[in-house]
């Protein structure tokens, strides 16, 4: 049976390194299936997160070889097995042991997005009409899984540390879902312009090309709700139309 | 004395998939005070994972639907030991439930229409699963979970519960530990929900995750409350069965419900070769009807694909026990035949079924709208647990409730498809009402010092082996052992020598020994939940021993039959007065007339 080592981060708040495991590896094996096996065989304190196993719930997130990926999604197969294969937690968020870290910010950010409203149902039984065509669009932003990986590459939040004043994609994916719900009748544009900064992404896409379930983030999402902040308070013409009609 | 953090509640959930989001919208609305504890983050319980839709006779798709045929269907399906009663309000208020996730933002896909979309599923005789594509599950949860964070419930993720708390025998809350950083936490409340969900861990091909561990029947067990119906485990037909580390994995009865058929390597439709008496009448006879039935043909009758899930594993395990099955020891299931019949198929199995077909072009290099897949059973679902009255969801423990799939009774024998996300939204629902009612009508209770102390130090002692037993190598051993003794085809002497398995590794887990310190320990946490795991594994095994007859998803190879006289009683499992495990027999209340006209009407 071939094998092949994985250079796993093992450490908490106050640091660590990393250290290096060899393995049986077999035909299909994720970077998963690996790390439980040395959690299972070599190391039982070595602490990751994961549920489904396929790519549902989000759970696994890791950056494997510097790319942040899910675990369970990660074929070996698809990685160059002669040299040791990095596996390291989410840098963007604390440490809390191994390959979990403490993810509870975007579990905070989200209760600060104004909930969905709906309107009066137009049914009498209670519920809607709505096309298909209609509900496309933000069918897209519901697939999210909320593996966070497009917060841990948003170089505002890796880099420039904006937690208490950005959002991030999914939150802006989020956002998104809600503003364009064809049911929806709350209106989230000035949190979005003042509380959460949807104008300090500059459109770098890094979000969108981790994003496990494919979702078009910056195109779909963000540009669009960048789009109504800057007709809603940015437009010139309708400063001018408004001062005249003097609203 | 332990050190530990206290968070009194009136109602305490213990589970935030489904059910559990239910209940503690339904308490909070009720004017409870809710804590709700999950093992995992919130958001990522197993609810998430379910792919097909929720089971409601809405009839947007086809009016003939009503609560009536839902009721029978469900009967019918869990053969007759079902608990009536919840058969009964899960039908009449399924719809409702729906009505709801919708005004809470749920987005399922469409009719022409413009209303909610609903698509065929085995067993269901009308097209009645609301859906999203084969993500309903996650759309299921998201809706409870962004309605719920708003509902001034506070949640407590990563925490394991070990033991519930009793007070002159109500229940007084529950003592467990925070995952993230092993510290102690006491959760006194006036009424406890269990919302845990299943036991697939016990089982070595499974597509339940790491959490399912049986911890709610085994909490209620140890509380003293009673189990039901613990002899039916649902082996799911269509799981993945290659490359190895996917072995188990979920494909979605969608695929059948979408035309998928499935065939054995001589390429026969072997579906056909058996199709029960109870289900003659409804069945196709032939492939062209069949084909018309998952097309919305409204006189054409379902496939043999589309028959219930015990029935269809079964199948499965004769085609490949005959030598006639696929490389890796299942069968085909191909939807990509349907081109034969729609034009842009690939297109539309890709819309229809986009996790199916992400899922085995990212884990098994197959192309579904190209090639068949190779599938066979995979224990998925545990249609037993614990014991609770239908109205209210209370167990036999005053002020201990159970709702969704650690909660017995609606499901019988064998649970249909779409059944279990409308189980967990009535009933949650149903359990968070009564709950917080409870709650309200109760003084305060005591907490029993001693056994918070006892609780800590039995989970701390693990760490004071230096040597030892890991483990996982017991939790290996254990769902091997179950898989091959008491798994989809069972004899009795197999499961007499699994009790014996069972016990000898009862005492290596409690010799078990784990290193390291008590931060996100997950050989700790597993060490833990053995307990649990081996609670569940007894009760299953000697609840499939006294059931001497096959019904449902418990066959016995020893007694092929159907047995009349065992459809009148469930099988409870109780802890007696000397700790040991005991089993009884609990007869069926008898139908009242009017329901029993209700089935005869749909036969």
């Amino acid at each position: 049976m071939a094998q092949a080592t994985f250079r796993i981060w093992r450490g908490d708040s106050s640091g660590g390194k990393f250290q290096d495991y060899t393995t049986d590896v077999e035909e299909g094996m994720v970077v998963l299936d690996a790390v439980l096996k040395i959690q299972a065989e070599q190391a039982n304190d070595l602490s990751t997160r994961w549920n489904c196993k396929c790519g549902r719930c989000g759970s696994c997130s890791a950056e494997i070889n510097g790319n942040p990926k899910l675990m369970c999604m990660t074929r070996l197969n698809s990685l160059p097995l002669e040299k040791p294969v990095m596996v390291e937690p989410m840098r963007t968020f604390p440490p809390i042991k191994d390959l979990v870290t403490d993810v509870s910010w975007n579990f905070r950010v989200k209760k600060t997005i104004q909930k969905f409203k709906p309107r009066k149902p137009d049914f009498e039984d209670g519920t809607w009409h709505m096309v298909q065509k209609d509900v496309n669009r933000i069918q897209e932003f519901r697939k999210c899984i909320e593996c966070f990986l497009c917060q841990d590459v948003c170089h505002v939040l890796r880099e420039h540390k904006k937690f208490d004043e950005f959002i991030g994609p999914r939150f802006l994916v989020h956002t998104a879902a809600l503003e364009m719900h064809p049911m929806d009748t709350a209106d989230r544009t000035k949190d979005l312009k003042d509380k959460h900064n949807v104008g300090y992404c500059n459109i770098t896409t890094c979000c969108r090309k981790v994003c496990p379930e494919e979702i078009t983030i910056t195109e779909n999402a963000i540009i669009p709700l960048k789009e109504r902040v800057v007709d809603e308070y940015y437009d010139p013409l309708r400063k001018l139309v408004m001062k005249i009609i003097g609203s | 004395m332990a050190e530990y953090q206290t968070h009194p509640y009136d109602v305490l959930v213990i589970g935030a998939g489904g059910s559990g989001l239910r209940a503690a919208i339904e308490a909070s609305a009720g004017g409870a005070t809710v804590g709700l504890v999950t093992k995992s983050l919130l958001g990522k319980a197993h609810t998430v994972m379910a792919e097909g839709g929720i089971a409601a006779a809405m009839g947007n798709v086809d009016e003939r639907d009503n609560w009536k045929v839902h009721f029978s269907d469900t009967m019918r399906g869990g053969q007759y030991v079902n608990n009536w009663r919840m058969a009964e309000l899960h039908a009449k208020e399924a719809p409702d439930c729906v009505r709801e996730l919708e005004a809470w933002g749920s987005v399922f896909d469409r009719t022409k229409e413009g209303r909610i979309l609903q698509r065929n599923f085995g067993g269901h005789r009308y097209p009645r699963l609301v859906h999203v594509g084969d993500r309903t599950g996650l759309e299921m949860i998201r809706t409870l979970q962004d309605h719920g964070i708003h509902q001034g419930i506070e949640v407590h993720m990563e925490c394991t519960m070990l033991t519930l708390l009793l007070d002159d025998g109500r229940v007084a809350g529950a003592f467990g530990y925070d995952r993230e950083r092993g510290r102690f936490l006491l959760f006194p409340a006036k009424a406890v929900v269990l919302a845990t969900g299943g036991i697939g861990r016990a089982y070595k091909i499974t597509s339940n995750s790491w959490e399912y561990t049986g911890d709610g029947q085994s909490l209620a067990y140890h509380a003293g409350a009673a189990l039901i119906d613990m002899e039916f485990v649902q082996f799911h037909p269509t799981g993945m069965v290659w490359p190895p580390s996917v072995q188990g994995i979920l494909i979605t009865e969608a695929v059948r419900g979408e035309g998928g058929i499935l065939k054995n390597k001589e390429g026969r439709r072997f579906m056909f070769d058996d199709i029960p008496e109870l289900y003659r009448n409804q069945t196709a006879d032939n492939e062209e009807e069949g084909w018309r039935y998952t097309q919305g043909d409204r006189n054409a009758r379902r496939p043999p694909e589309l028959l219930t899930r015990d029935h269809v594993a079964r199948c499965i395990m004769r085609e490949v026990k005959a030598g006639r099955g696929s490389p890796h020891k299942g069968v085909f299931l191909d939807i990509a035949w349907i081109k034969e019949k729609l034009p842009n198929a690939p297109e539309h199995i890709k819309r229809k079924l986009p996790s199916m077909y992400h899922q085995f072009k990212q884990l098994a290099d197959i192309d579904i709208t190209k090639e068949p897949m190779e599938v066979g059973p995979t224990t998925h679902y545990m249609m037993g647990g614990i014991k609770v009255d239908a109205e209210s969801q209370m167990s036999t423990v005053p002020g201990l409730f159970a709702a969704g799939e650690c909660a017995a009774g609606l499901h019988g024998a064998n649970r249909l498809g779409g059944n279990s996300l409308s189980d967990l939204l009535v009933f949650g629902k149903r359990a968070g009402h009564h709950a917080a009612l409870f709650a309200k009508s109760q003084g305060s209770t005591r907490v029993d010092e001693q056994l918070v102390d006892r609780t800590a130090n039995e989970a701390l002692v693990p760490f004071e082996r230096s040597a030892g037993e890991g483990p996982y190598q017991i939790q290996h051993e254990l769902q091997e052992m179950m898989q091959h003794n008491v798994g989809i085809v069972r004899v009795e002497h197999e499961m007499e020598l699994a009790l014996r398995e069972i016990e000898s590794l009862k005492q290596r887990a409690a010799k078990v020994a784990v290193y390291g310190n008590r931060e996100f320990n997950n050989g700790w946490h597993t060490a833990l939940d053995l307990s649990n795991l081996l609670t569940v594994s007894e009760a299953i095994t000697r609840a499939a021993l006294e059931r001497k007859e096959s019904r449902g998803g418990h066959f016995r190879d020893d007694y092929h039959d159907k047995n009349p006289e065992y459809g009148t009683f469930n099988i409870m499992v109780k802890q007696g007065p000397d700790g040991a495990m005991q089993i009884s027999r609990v007869p069926i209340p008898e139908l009242p007339a009017e329901l029993k006209q209700v089935i005869e009407e749909n036969k």
